[in-house]
């Protein structure tokens, strides 16, 4: 009895070890280093109706070499500032960085009137790795 | 005790997973990017101006038409941003040698109420004497100011005052489409490069 659970035991921990060393060593992919945000139709008339609407969080995050392209899209049917720049209905901006830093940027739809992008490095140490996919993983979980 | 560890295990692999699958679900083509600004899609043209030149005359955008413009957009007393842009701009200018013939530097005052023309030329000669300036009056400069999506706020300083202004810069083709934004802070090597593109084309 006693030998089944340390043999239980030894494989749970094994698992952990073989689980750890994949989420360590495995490189971390990406299918696109686009990271979207869009303006949807009617926005505008939305917000003239007195909704508040916030599409741009004040935070975005991004990583060398996974993603880190911004990308804004205008699919509203009006002009809109959007993040740094003014943008025309069914135009896109397609920003990339190539350097890790925090850039700020003025932004006037955000009451905060600025908009921050952190750009880490890339995850290239097992320590990194695993901290990107937990970052990763709790931020897709919301 | 067992099952905290068979937890454990279950969150390790869908990490492992969701690193190797989840970090985009745009289905976006991954190329890479032809410029180091941001790249608008499509390009718009670029709104004329309707202002006074620091070379004497009308400043308009049409005047640049088959060169490539770098558009700024500040005032002579900024200490922070602006003679950092306005420097990396010759910089730049001097790197691409015979080449920087093809490129205009445009730079707009927000602050009409101490930029002149002539101060304006005497400034911008002291980073490189191609630069034109544009100046006009409060409501001229809003009105380029609010086409081109550039925001100037005026900030009290004691008896003075100063501006916290757009530090972008637009990068506007041969043919005078507002192709890029540079934010602040790029390298003149940066302006070199996505400069050599356009003027390729």
């Amino acid at each position: 009895m006693i030998r089944a659970r340390s043999l239980t035991l030894s494989m749970l921990v094994a698992a952990v070890v073989v689980a750890l060393a994949v989420v360590g060593f495995t490189p971390i992919q990406s299918a696109s280093r686009d990271k979207i945000f869009a303006i949807p139709k009617g926005t505008w008339a939305r917000r003239m109706s007195g909704n508040k609407v916030e599409i741009l969080p004040d935070h975005i995050r991004l990583t060398l070499g996974i993603q880190d392209i911004l990308v804004l899209h205008n699919q509203d049917n009006v002009p809109q500032i959007f993040g740094p720049t003014l943008m025309m209905p069914g135009q896109s901006f397609r920003l990339p960085f190539e350097r890790a830093a925090e850039y700020t940027f003025a932004c006037t739809a955000h009451a905060s009137g600025q908009m921050t992008i952190v750009v880490e490095p890339n995850p290239n140490t097992l320590w990194a790795r695993i901290r990107w996919r937990v970052i990763d993983l709790l931020s897709t979980l919301g | 005790m067992r099952r905290s560890i068979a937890r454990l295990a279950t969150v390790l692999l869908a990490l492992a997973f969701a690193g190797s699958v989840g970090a985009s679900n745009t289905g976006m083509p991954n190329s890479p990017p032809a410029l180091k600004a941001g790249t608008f899609d499509p390009p718009r043209p670029a709104p004329e101006l309707d202002l006074l030149g620091s070379n004497g005359g009308e400043l308009k955008m049409s005047n640049y038409r088959g060169k490539v413009v770098l558009l700024a957009f500040g005032f002579t007393s900024c200490t922070a941003v602006c003679p950092t842009t306005l420097n990396t701009f010759a910089v730049a200018r001097r790197k691409l040698a015979a080449a920087a013939a093809g490129v205009q530097v445009v730079y707009i005052t927000v602050d009409p109420q101490r930029d002149n023309s002539a101060r304006l030329k005497k400034y911008l000669g002291a980073f490189d004497p191609t630069f034109v300036g544009g100046t006009g009056t409060e409501q001229q400069l809003a009105a380029a100011r609010k086409n081109y999506g550039v925001s100037a706020t005026k900030q009290v300083v004691g008896d003075s005052y100063t501006y916290d202004h757009s530090s972008f810069t637009y990068l506007i083709d041969r043919s005078g489409r507002i192709r890029a934004l540079m934010p602040y802070g790029h390298s003149p090597d940066d302006y070199v490069h996505d400069l050599t593109v356009l003027l390729k084309e």
